[in-house]
C-alpha cells in the first residue's frame, strides 16, 4: 500500500521554487530518506507532506487523502519531529506528552498510559517528572520522538533528526529509530548525513535545488553513480589540482577539493602503488569505501556539507 | 494495517470539533506553573490601587472631580471602574506580546501545535479563550473586592465592571495579538508598544480624571482607547451616566468592532505565518 | 587595567584563592559595556528614545491633568509647591528605578536564558562575571544618566526646577540607578523561569504607588510610614525631591547611604551567584 505519493510536486515562493516538480512514492512500512544540503527543498517537502504547507501544482496524496482538504486527518496519522525542538520547556517531560497527546483528542488517561511507554522506549523514564530545561540535548530529541509517537503515528516524519548531537546521543538515537523500523513504522527522513542516510533509510532521493537527481537504495546509488573505493590524497593546497590533473588518466574520475584531491577506483590499493611508482609524495593518503558523500558530488558536483 | 477513508476521517472529528479546547488546556496547564504569581497579583494590585489611588491620592483633591446623574461622585468611585478596565488591559499586554514571540521564535510551540491535527484558526481561538479566562478572573476578583471598599455604586455591577474589562482587554489584546504575530525578530518592538501605546492610553483615557477636562487634541486618545470606553461602560454601571456622556450602546459597538477586527487579523497573520 | 586571568590548578591554596577573585573579576567591565553599546548602535533609536517619554507622559497626565483637581502641596519643610513640582522628582526617581530595573532584570535575564545566551559566551573569554555584571550594569546606568538629564530639561521649560541643587539630580539618579541595578542582578541571577521574573513587578508597583511618588506619606498611619520608609524607592524620591526643590536637610546623608549600601550587597550577591552559575 502507497503511503505518500507525489507526482510534478511544485512549491514556490513568490520567483523562487523551493520544489521544482518532484516525483516519489512511499510504500506502508518503508524507511524513506531525503538527502540534499541545505535549501534543497527538502523541509519544503516536508512540510507539504506534513500537510502544514500548501502545494503550487502536482498531485499529492497521503494515506490517500489530499492535504488541502484533509490537512486534520492526515495530521492525525503523522508524527513529526521537526528540525528545531519545539518542547514546552516550562512543563515537565510527561506532561509534554500529555499536552501533545490532548491536540490529537486522546482522552488524558489513554495520554498518561502512553506517556509512561514512551518515555520506557525514549530510555527517559526516570526523566518524567524533570523539567525540559533541564534535559540535555539529547534526550530533549527523544522526547520531542516520544512525544511525536503519542498518537501510534503510521508515518513518523524526522526532518534532520541528529544534527546538533554529538556522536554517542547520535548513536543512541539512531537505535531507537531502528526500532521503529523494525516494528513496521513508515519512517520519511530528511538528513545531510550520509552516515545517518546508510544507517536508516531503506530507500532515498538525492535533492539539489528542489529537484531529485537520483533515486535508489544506498546501495544501489553507490554502485550507480561512483566506484567501489576512494582514493584521497593531500598534497597541499596549492598543489592538489596539478597533481589531480596528472592522475587524470590512472582513476576513473578524479575530484579536486580546496583541501583534497579524491580519485575513484575498484582498486584503492593498486592506485596508491601508482601514486608511489609517479614519484608523487602525498602528505596523507587514504583508502575508503564510497559513501554517499561521493554520490551526491558525482551528481551535483558539490560536496554536501559545506 | 490499512484504514479506510471512514476511519481516517473519524480519527481526525474531535480535533477538528474541539482542537481550541486542547490549545485552551495546555495554556491553562502552563498558567498552573505559574499560578501563585497570577494570584498574587489578581488579589494584590486590586488592593494596592484602590488604597494608593482610590483612597490615598484621593484625599488629596480639592474639588469633586466628575458628576454622576444625581451630582457629583467621590473619587474611588469615579476611579474604580478604569482600575477594573486597566487590570484587564493589563492582562492583555502581559499574554499577547512575549507570550507570542514564544510561540512563533523562542520555544516555537506554535509549530508543534501546528503539526499537529489542530488549525491555525483553532490554535487563535484557544489561545485567546485561555487569556481570556485569566483576564476574566482578574478583573471578578478586582471588581468583588472593589465591592468590599464601597467601590461601585450598586454592588451587582461589579459583574457588569468585570464584563466591561473583558471587553476592553480583549478589545486592546486581539489587535495586539495580530501586531505580535508579525513580528519575526525581536527589535525592541513591544517597548514601544508599551511606551507608546499601553501607558499613554493608560494615561490619557480618562482613567484618572474625565476625558473631557484634557485639552481637545488630546481627546481622541481617548475615543480610540478600548480602556475608555470600557472605564465608561463600567461607570454607567457603578453610579450610573454622567450628564452629556456617551451611550453605552456606542461604546460596546466600538469595543467590539476592535474586538472582531483583531480577531480576523489575527487568525489570518496566524494562517499565513504558520502555512505559508 | 589589564590583567591576566591565572586558571589556579596545582598551586598552594594562596594562589588559588587570590585566582578565585582573578576569575571573577578581570578589570574588563568596559569589554562588556562596549560590547552593548556596540549592540545599541545596531537597535532602532527610537526605542533608546522611547525610554525618555514614559516620566514626560506621567508628569503631563498626572501633574497637569490631575493637578487641577489637587492643587498645591505642603512639603515637610512647610514649603508650599505646585502639583506637578511635587510629582516631578517622584517620576524622576521612578524612572530612575524602572529603568535600573527593567535593564538588570528582563534584560539580564533574556541573555542569560534566551537569546543565545549570550552571557555563557562572554563569561568562555577572558572576562569574568564580575566584569559582565559591572559592565552591564555601566550601559544601564549611560542611558539612565541620560533620561535625566533630558528629563530635568522638561522640567525646567515646565518652571518645575525650584532649586539650582536639582543639578545634582544627575548624579542622584546615577546612584539610585546603580543600586536598583545591582540589586536587580542579583535577584534575577536566581530566576530560571519567565513567570518568576513577574515577581519583580509584584514588588515595584506597591513601591511605585507608595513612597509618597504621588503624595505625602504623612496620610498613612505611623507604622505603615516606617513601612514605606524600609523600601528603597522613598528614599531615592525624598533625596531627589529634596534638590529640586531646593528642601536640603540632613536626612538626605541617610539616603545616601541606604543606597551605597544597597550598591554593596547587590554586587556581592550578583559576583557570588554568577561564579556559582558559570565559573565552578
Amino acid at each position: 500500500m502507497t503511503v505518500i505519493s507525489a507526482r510534478g510536486l511544485v512549491k514556490r515562493y513568490g520567483d523562487l521554487a523551493a520544489v521544482d516538480g518532484i516525483d516519489f512514492e512511499v510504500p506502508a512500512g518503508e524507511s524513506f530518506g531525503l538527502l540534499g544540503p541545505n535549501g534543497a527543498g527538502k523541509s519544503t517537502t516536508m512540510r507539504m507532506v506534513g500537510a502544514v504547507s500548501a502545494r503550487t501544482a502536482g498531485d499529492l496524496t497521503v494515506l490517500g487523502l489530499d492535504p488541502d482538504t484533509h490537512g486534520p486527518e492526515i495530521r492525525a496519522q503523522l508524527g513529526v519531529v521537526p528540525q528545531e525542538d519545539n518542547l514546552d520547556l516550562e512543563l515537565r517531560a510527561r506532561d509534554n506528552l500529555v499536552v501533545y497527546g490532548r491536540y490529537f483528542g486522546i482522552s488524558r488517561a489513554e495520554c498518561l498510559r502512553r506517556a509512561d511507554e514512551l518515555l520506557a522506549f525514549a530510555q527517559l523514564e526516570d526523566k518524567a517528572t524533570a523539567k525540559v530545561d533541564d534535559l540535555s540535548g539529547g534526550m530533549k530529541r527523544r522526547l520531542t520522538i516520544a512525544r511525536a509517537l503519542i498518537n501510534t503515528p503510521r508515518v513518523l516524519m524526522l526532518d534532520e533528526p541528529t544534527t546538533g548531537l554529538d556522536p554517542q546521543a547520535r548513536h543512541v538515537l539512531w537505535d531507537r529509530l531502528f526500532r521503529l523500523k523494525e516494528r513496521g513504522t513508515t519512517l520519511v527522513l530528511t538528513t545531510h548525513y550520509m552516515d545517518e542516510a546508510e544507517q536508516l533509510c531503506d530507500r532515498l532521493i538525492v535533492v539539489d535545488h528542489g529537484r531529485i537527481m537520483a533515486e535508489g537504495s544506498p546501495a544501489e546509488l553507490i554502485r550507480r553513480y561512483s566506484t567501489r573505493e576512494v582514493v584521497e590524497l593531500r598534497f597541499g593546497t596549492d598543489r592538489n589540482a596539478d597533481a589531480g590533473a596528472r592522475l587524470e588518466s590512472a582513476a576513473d574520475r578524479v575530484e579536486v577539493l580546496p583541501d583534497r584531491v579524491l580519485l575513484y577506483t575498484d582498486d584503492g590499493e593498486r592506485l596508491l602503488e601508482h601514486v608511489a611508482r609517479e614519484g608523487m609524495r602525498p602528505t596523507t593518503s587514504l583508502v575508503r569505501r564510497s559513501s554517499l558523500e561521493d554520490v551526491f558530488l558525482r551528481l551535483t558536483g558539490r560536496s554536501l556539507i559545506e | 494495517m490499512t484504514a479506510t477513508r471512514d476511519e481516517l476521517v473519524a480519527a481526525a472529528r474531535g480535533p477538528r470539533r474541539f482542537g481550541w479546547w486542547y490549545i485552551a488546556e495546555h495554556q491553562f496547564r502552563q498558567m498552573r506553573r505559574y499560578l501563585w504569581v497570577v494570584v498574587v497579583n489578581t488579589i494584590g494590585s486590586p488592593l494596592l490601587y484602590l488604597l494608593g489611588i482610590g483612597f490615598g491620592l484621593a484625599s488629596f483633591m480639592t474639588r469633586p472631580i466628575a458628576d454622576g446623574p444625581d451630582g457629583p461622585v467621590s473619587y474611588l468611585l469615579f476611579v474604580t471602574p478604569a482600575l477594573v478596565a486597566s487590570a484587564g488591559v493589563a492582562v492583555a499586554s502581559d499574554e499577547f506580546q512575549y507570550s507570542v514571540m514564544m510561540g512563533f521564535k523562542w520555544r516555537r510551540l506554535f509549530w508543534g501545535m501546528n503539526d499537529s491535527p489542530v488549525e491555525p484558526p483553532q490554535i487563535v481561538t484557544g489561545f485567546v479563550l485561555a487569556v481570556a479566562g485569566r483576564m476574566l478572573f482578574s478583573t471578578l476578583a478586582f471588581a468583588a473586592i472593589a465591592v468590599l471598599f464601597g467601590g461601585l455604586g450598586d454592588p451587582w455591577s461589579a459583574f457588569a465592571v468585570a464584563g466591561a474589562g473583558l471587553l476592553g482587554g480583549m478589545a486592546f489584546g486581539l489587535p495586539l495579538l495580530a501586531y505580535s504575530a508579525t513580528i519575526t525578530e525581536d527589535k525592541g518592538q513591544f517597548a514601544l508598544v508599551n511606551r507608546f501605546v499601553f501607558t499613554p492610553m493608560f494615561l490619557f483615557s480618562g482613567t484618572f480624571y474625565p476625558l473631557a477636562t484634557l485639552p481637545v487634541w488630546l481627546q481622541w486618545i481617548g475615543w480610540v482607547s478600548p480602556l475608555w470606553h470600557a472605564s465608561e461602560i463600567g461607570r454607567a454601571a457603578s453610579y450610573g451616566r454622567s450628564p452629556g456622556s456617551w451611550p453605552v450602546g456606542w461604546h460596546v459597538v466600538v469595543l467590539l468592532t476592535l474586538c472582531v477586527a483583531g480577531w480576523v487579523a489575527a487568525r489570518r497573520v496566524f494562517v499565513r505565518r504558520l502555512r505559508g | 587595567m589589564t590583567s591576566t586571568r591565572t586558571t589556579g590548578d596545582a598551586r598552594g591554596p594562596e594562589v588559588r584563592r587570590q585566582s578565585a577573585v582573578r576569575a571573577l573579576y578581570a578589570g574588563n567591565a568596559r569589554a562588556v559595556l562596549g560590547r552593548e553599546l556596540a549592540a545599541t548602535r545596531s537597535t532602532t533609536w527610537t526605542v533608546i528614545l522611547s525610554g525618555f517619554f514614559e516620566p514626560v507622559f506621567y508628569l503631563l497626565a498626572m501633574g497637569k491633568g490631575l493637578g487641577a483637581f489637587i492643587g498645591d502641596v505642603t512639603l515637610p519643610s512647610g514649603q508650599v509647591v505646585s502639583y506637578a513640582a511635587f510629582i516631578a522628582p517622584g517620576l524622576l526617581a521612578v524612572s530612575a528605578m524602572n529603568g535600573a530595573v527593567y535593564d538588570s532584570t528582563w534584560n539580564v535575564f533574556f541573555k542569560m536564558n534566551m537569546g543565545g545566551r549570550l552571557f555563557q559566551s562572554m563569561l568562555t573569554t577572558s572576562i569574568g562575571p564580575l566584569d559582565v555584571a559591572l559592565g552591564e550594569i555601566a550601559f544601564a546606568l549611560l542611558r539612565g544618566g541620560a533620561y535625566a538629564a533630558a528629563f530635568l530639561v522638561i522640567m525646567q521649560v515646565l518652571g518645575l526646577v525650584l532649586s539650582p541643587w536639582a543639578l545634582l539630580a544627575v548624579p542622584a539618579v546615577l546612584l539610585i540607578a546603580f543600586g536598583f541595578a545591582s540589586i536587580g542582578m542579583a535577584i534575577t541571577s536566581y530566576m530560571t523561569t519567565i513567570q518568576q521574573m513577574d515577581v519583580i513587578n509584584t514588588v515595584l508597583l506597591p513601591m511605585f504607588l507608595f513612597s509618597a511618588t504621588f503624595y505625602p506619606i504623612t496620610v498613612y498611619p505611623e507604622p505603615v510610614q516606617w513601612v514605606v520608609k524600609a523600601f528603597p524607592l522613598w528614599h531615592a524620591v525624598e533625596l531627589i525631591r529634596g534638590l529640586t526643590t531646593g528642601a536640603l536637610s540632613g536626612a538626605m546623608l541617610g539616603h545616601l547611604t541606604y543606597f551605597v549600601v544597597m550598591i554593596a550587597v547587590g554586587i556581592t550577591f550578583t559576583a557570588k551567584r554568577l561564579r556559582a552559575l558559570f565559573l565552578d
